[in-house]
This record gives structure tokens, sequence and C-alpha cells, in this order.
């Protein structure tokens, strides 16, 4: 491994803050644009859905 | 490293946001509109012709009053404003696909360059397009379909699932690992999607099997773009941050 790396410099916190982030936004912005049930964001996000091939309807 | 990945999911699902959206412009879109013709002419039919199809079939109408409450609810003007929410909303999937690589990639401690932010979401896209399309296959409004949430569910499990058995095959080397792996890839296609019990549709098989292909080959874009962006943003916004603490 190269410790010249800059992923290895960085801490296991600083590391774990980081995924923690990534993936609370990732998870909360693919759940609200492609499953989120409320009718106002569905008719939002339709054609995207369908598009991106999520289940719709 | 917080601000730095919030900073490069957010540029990087943009860039690819806006690129994919013109796609889907020319590509999906118009499909999706010829296909609420058939819907439409559906929906026009006499009530007999349609308990038919209500019955066993669920068809699920789109638009209609049945499936989303009632005709007052929101929904974007076609034209400029149905536009402008597809894109929002795809840049919005790219931004979260983004984070989802990175979070993936930082876990892994894996390096962030080009290439290897490029074969991992090649690894998204088996995981939240390929896989999951095996079993629910992308959809034109108007097709038959079986419960949503189930769907939903199934589509869900499948993605984890598959991604989680990606990672141990290419990074566990041991054989019972990837044997492990590879059950795990197979187990939601043996548990099997929720279909309906007998599939309708208005829309010519032509067009849904044309749908079907273009719209996986745009998420498959969308991933494509989202790594690559974020392969290049990442080294990028490192050295900013380097030059920064080191001022």
């Amino acid at each position: 491994m190269n410790t010249a790396t800059v992923s290895s410099q960085t801490s296991v916190s600083e590391r774990a803050k980081a995924v923690a982030a990534a993936l609370i936004l990732g998870f909360v912005l693919v759940y609200t644009v492609g499953f989120a049930a409320s009718a106002n964001v569905h008719n939002a996000a339709h054609d995207a859905r369908h598009g991106l091939a999520f289940p719709c309807h | 490293m917080v601000t730095r990945v919030l900073t490069v999911s957010l540029l990087a699902g943009l860039l690819a946001g806006l690129l994919i959206s013109a796609l889907q412009h020319v590509t999906t879109t118009p499909l999706i509109l010829k296909a609420e013709t058939y819907e439409a002419a559906l929906r026009a039919q006499p009530a007999p012709m349609q308990a038919a199809f209500t019955g066993e079939a669920r068809i699920h109408l789109a638009h209609g009053p049945a499936a989303h409450g009632d005709e007052h609810e929101w929904k974007p003007q076609d034209g400029f404003q149905r536009t402008a929410f597809t894109s929002l909303v795809t840049i919005g999937t790219a931004i979260g696909f983004a984070a989802l690589l990175l979070a993936g990639m930082i876990a892994a401690n894996e390096r962030i360059d080009e290439r290897r932010a490029l074969a991992w979401a090649v690894c998204g896209f088996l995981a939240f397009g390929l896989a999951p399309a095996m079993g629910l296959a992308p959809e034109l409004p108007g097709a038959a379909a079986a419960e949503l949430q189930h769907r939903q569910l199934w589509w869900l499990m499948t993605a984890a699932v598959t991604a989680g058995a990606l990672f141990v095959f290419l990074r566990v080397g041991a054989s019972w690992a990837r044997a492990l792996a590879v059950l795990a890839l197979l187990l939601p296609h043996l548990i099997g999607a929720p279909h309906p019990v007998a599939p309708e549709s208005r829309v010519p098989a032509e067009i849904a099997a044309h749908f079907a292909a273009l719209s996986l080959a745009i998420q498959a874009a969308l991933w494509l773009a989202t790594g690559f962006a974020v392969g290049v943003l990442w080294p990028w916004a490192t050295r900013r941050s380097a030059a920064t603490a080191a001022a």
C-alpha cells in the first residue's frame, strides 16, 4: 500500500464521518426521487422514474 | 473530508445529471409521452371493457383518478415545467448515486481516481440497474404491474444484495466467500420479483421493448458519467483542500 496516498493519511474516524454523510445523502436522495409515495413527489418525478427504470405506479 | 464528500457529490451529480437529462429528453421521454396516448385511449373506453383490465390484471393507470387521488392534485404542466422537473429529479438521482459511490469507495479505503471510480460505477449499474431489471423490466406508463410496495421492496433488496455480493466477490479472495457471493447474486431471482397475474398493456410491444432497452442504457450512462465526474473531481478537491491546509 502506498503510504503517500491521501486516503491512508486521513484518520479512520474522519473517514467514518465522511462515509456516514455520503450514505445519508445518497439514501435520502435516491429514496426521495425514486421511491417516495407522496403524490406530488411522484408526479414531479414521474418521467425520470420511468426513464431510469425505477419501479413506478 | 465531509465537506469534500458533499462538494464532489453535488458537483459530479450536477454535471452528470445535466448531461443525462439532455439524453432523456430525446430518448425515453418521447416514448413515455407516446405511451400516455395509449393509456388515455384505454381510460376513454367504456366501463365494461375497462373492468376486464382492472380485474385480474390489476392495471394501474398512471394518471387515472383511481391510482392517484382526484384530478385536482398537482402535477407539472406538459412542456417546459415537466421537462424541468424531470431534469431536476435526474440531477438529484445523480447526486445520490455519486454520494453512494463515494461512500463505498471511502469505506473500502479505495484510491479515488478516474479508472477506479468508473469501475465502481459499472458495479453500481449492475446492482441498481441491470440486476433489478432482470426481475422488474423497465415499464412504460399503462403497463400492468403488481402492487407498487412489493415491487419497490424487491427492487431495493435486489440492489442491496447484488451490491454486497459484488463487493465480497471482488474483494474477499476466499473460495467459500466467493461461492456465497454467487449464491447471493442468484437469491433475489430465485425468490422472484412480484408480477401481475395477467400482464396486459395497450402499449405496442415494440415501443415497450425499445423503452426497456433505452431506459437501461440511460441509467448505465448516468452511472458512468457520475463515476467519471467523481473520479475527476475528487483528486481536484483533495489537492484544493491540501493547498488550503498548507496555506
